[in-house]
């Protein structure tokens, strides 16, 4: 899993309460056998002017030009600044799957669906929570400011503007501690490979049959 | 705790999860060793595409063994797959072992058939391994003293790469059945009566042991079939321990070991049996002698009775929650309370799945034909064996040829009707006497109708039209 430390990265907003995961990312495209290249699909219903199925061409399907991840100010953004509740619905992997595949690293709201939260952890993305208060007055410099950033300090847990306010943020340690090192469950198994091996080598001892 | 633990009887599940844990954890979850993954096409492509995002290989490709089961049409098989998405999540499966080097048998390979069948089959499973597959079914394997029980997508993915599963240590129950099975009572018919003794949540958060005179004069097929219906008692593995049938089932098997191998594995298998004072944390009691043969009348596996009984009148039920549960099932059942089972009619019967499609199954079925005719009111029969290889031994011993003297239609092998993923399945409202393991709504089709039985109990329903008693057949 990719590693994240910081990031300072451009804003682009979805401005609305409780955008579920069906939103972010429609159940036509479950049907894949892949969890890369959802990335195009990614809020497809308001992306797009067209009905979307697995496997198009997306470069050639209307876009809707008023939908934020249209418009050309927010094109490379990293940071998804979002309303409350955000990514609830249906507990899909496919959701942070789609938002990491479009260049997505960090999502910002005043409240996060648990299940999706967790599904961040697991592919590299970090949700950010931060007061309502502060979530509105970034949106309201996001879309005011064009080519808004924010820097987003792990280690030292805060969100920091371009005026140099900054903001700290709560996260579990142990979550905090895979994404700096950009380990995954795998990854943290993967830690332990000497032991993996020592057993190996003893089965191998005990049990040959079981290596032929 | 390691001293302690040694000094105290083990049950067979605690020696099998001792002897494989390669690290505890300080939350107590331990890093446990799997020595077999079976893989099917259904819940691997993420697995695999998540190796390859993150450029990792498998720790041990040997160890893993492929096969497409889910998906494979069971008819015309090469003309290739009809539907599009079934057929990319076959040929993604071949890429994916030709990649990875993953050993696959393909869909035209003679070894192909169902993954829990297989396995055992050819000596892929063995006793005292832990078996893991993507698929829930993966208790079958531990009629053969394994530790075998089924992980999700990103569990396989954790095994292709590590080798291990972090995993928790389950509780012991032991199902112990006493007596004998009575003529026409099979291994289905027990399984599917201690689901309705215990429910199917009964063995929740427990490993099950399958003990007692009634399961040691089981064949290994029989202890498969129970054993596949574990989980469906909530447990997520079953297992029985090693005994002569065992070895004497495992003996000369293409993955098994030959020779001073084999020997140095027999010795420690021979171990691989419950201490005697060993304790476990529940236990359960059957007399095999009351069982009849059982019949499913609801959407799940626990609502059974006996061929003999009458399917039950919810009102009259302990409970409100089974009472709403029991009124649901009978109306999407299409069932009125107090109908003789043996008043049932079908519409179609599916000798196949996991669970009953091993040549014992087969040849079950077949002896209850003797040269008879399905009922003209009974609009299909499948009977769908569960590799290429007891297909081609059913054949040798001319079981197709009954088959299809009675008009039941002979198929290729696979999963086939057990869930509907290829082509066969039911339509809406159609009843089906079923082998497999599963009668929630819409498993065998949107709005389907699925009755579980055994074998001889399918056939014979073939025959009659309606479910009848095997024994008095
Ligand atoms: S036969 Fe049915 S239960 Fe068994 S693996 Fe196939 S689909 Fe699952």
């Amino acid at each position: 899993m990719r590693a994240f430390v910081e990031l300072n990265g451009l804003v682009v907003p979805i401005d609305r309460a409780n955008v579920d995961t069906d939103a972010i990312i429609p159940k036509q495209f479950l049907k894949s056998i892949r969890r890369s290249g959802f990335g195009p699909n990614l809020f497809d219903a308001w992306r797009y002017l067209d009905h979307g199925e697995p496997g198009q061409d997306c470069s050639q399907r209307p876009v809707n030009p008023d939908f934020v991840l249209n418009q050309p100010r927010y094109q490379g953004a990293e940071i998804l600044l979002a309303r409350e509740n955000f990514g609830c619905g249906s507990s899909r992997e496919h959701a942070p799957w789609a938002l990491a595949d479009d260049g997505i690293r960090a999502l910002i709201a005043p409240s996060f669906a648990d299940i999706f939260y967790n599904n961040c952890f697991k592919n590299g993305l970090l949700p950010v929570v931060l007061a309502a208060d502060v979530v509105d007055r970034l949106f309201r410099e996001t879309f005011a400011t064009p080519g808004y950033h924010l820097h987003i300090d792990l280690a030292a847990q805060t969100v920091t503007t371009p005026s140099g306010e900054k903001h700290s943020f709560e996260i579990d340690a142990h979550r905090k501690m895979c994404l700096l090192q950009g380990l995954d469950d795998i990854g943290l198994t993967l830690q332990h490979v000497d032991a993996i091996r020592a057993y190996e080598t003893q089965r191998r001892q005990t049990a040959p049959w079981l290596f032929v | 705790m390691d001293t302690e633990m040694t000094s105290m009887k083990q049950t067979l599940y605690d020696k099998l999860w001792q002897i494989h844990v390669v690290h505890t954890q300080s939350d107590g979850s331990v890093l446990l060793y799997i020595d077999r993954h079976l893989v099917h096409e259904v819940t691997s492509p993420q697995a695999f595409e998540g190796l390859r995002l993150a450029g990792r290989q498998p720790w041990r490709a040997a160890s893993a063994v492929a096969v497409p089961d889910h998906n494979v049409p069971t008819l015309n098989r090469s003309q290739g797959i009809a539907d599009a998405i079934s057929r990319l999540q076959v040929e993604t499966l071949d890429k994916n072992c030709v990649e990875f080097g993953v050993v696959e048998f393909g869909m035209h390979d003679i070894r192909q058939g169902i993954v829990h069948v297989i396995g055992p089959e050819q000596g892929i499973t063995l006793p005292g391994m832990t078996v893991v597959c993507g698929d829930s079914h993966t208790s079958t394997h531990g009629a053969l003293g394994a530790l075998a029980f089924g992980i999700g997508t990103s569990e396989v993915e954790h095994v292709l790469a590590t080798q291990c599963l972090v995993a928790r240590q389950s509780r012991n129950m032991r199902v112990w059945v006493d007596g004998v099975l009575g003529d026409g009572v099979t291994a289905k018919d027990l399984a599917l009566a201690i689901i309705g003794k215990i429910g199917t949540a009964g063995g929740t958060g427990h490993a099950i042991e399958f003990a007692g005179p009634a399961v040691r004069a089981l064949s290994i097929e029989g202890r498969m079939t129970l054993c596949n219906m574990a989980i469906e008692a909530g447990a997520r593995a079953g297992m029985v321990a090693v005994d002569q049938k065992t070895l004497d089932y495992v003996r000369g098997r293409p993955f098994a070991p030959r020779g001073e191998m084999w020997q140095q594995a027999e010795d420690w298998w021979r171990t691989l049996v419950t201490d005697d004072g060993a304790v476990f944390d529940c236990e359960v009691r059957l007399d095999a002698g009351s069982i009849a043969p059982q019949v499913t009348w609801g959407t799940s596996p626990e609502m059974v009775v006996p061929i003999t009984g009458k399917v039950p009148n919810p009102a009259e039920m302990t409970d409100a929650v089974h009472q709403s549960d029991g009124q649901r099932a009978l109306a999407y059942m299409g069932l009125t309370p107090g109908t003789p089972l043996t008043a049932v009619a079908v519409d179609k019967v599916f000798i196949g799945s996991c669970t009953n499609s091993r040549i014992e199954d087969l040849r079950a079925a077949a002896a209850v034909i003797k040269g008879r005719q399905k009922a003209a009111s009974v609009k299909q029969v499948l009977v769908v064996p569960g590799s290429g290889l007891i297909k081609q031994q059913a054949e040798a011993e001319g079981l197709d040829k009954i088959f299809v003297a009675a008009g039941f239609e002979w198929r290729e092998p696979g999963c086939s009707m057990c869930l509907a993923m290829n082509a066969d399945r039911l339509e809406p409202g159609e009843r089906c006497a079923a082998t497999s393991n599963r009668n929630f709504e819409g498993r065998q089709g949107t709005g389907g109708r699925t009755h579980l039985v055994s074998p001889a109990m399918a056939a014979a329903a073939a025959l009659a039209g309606h479910f009848v008693d095997v024994r008095e057949w």
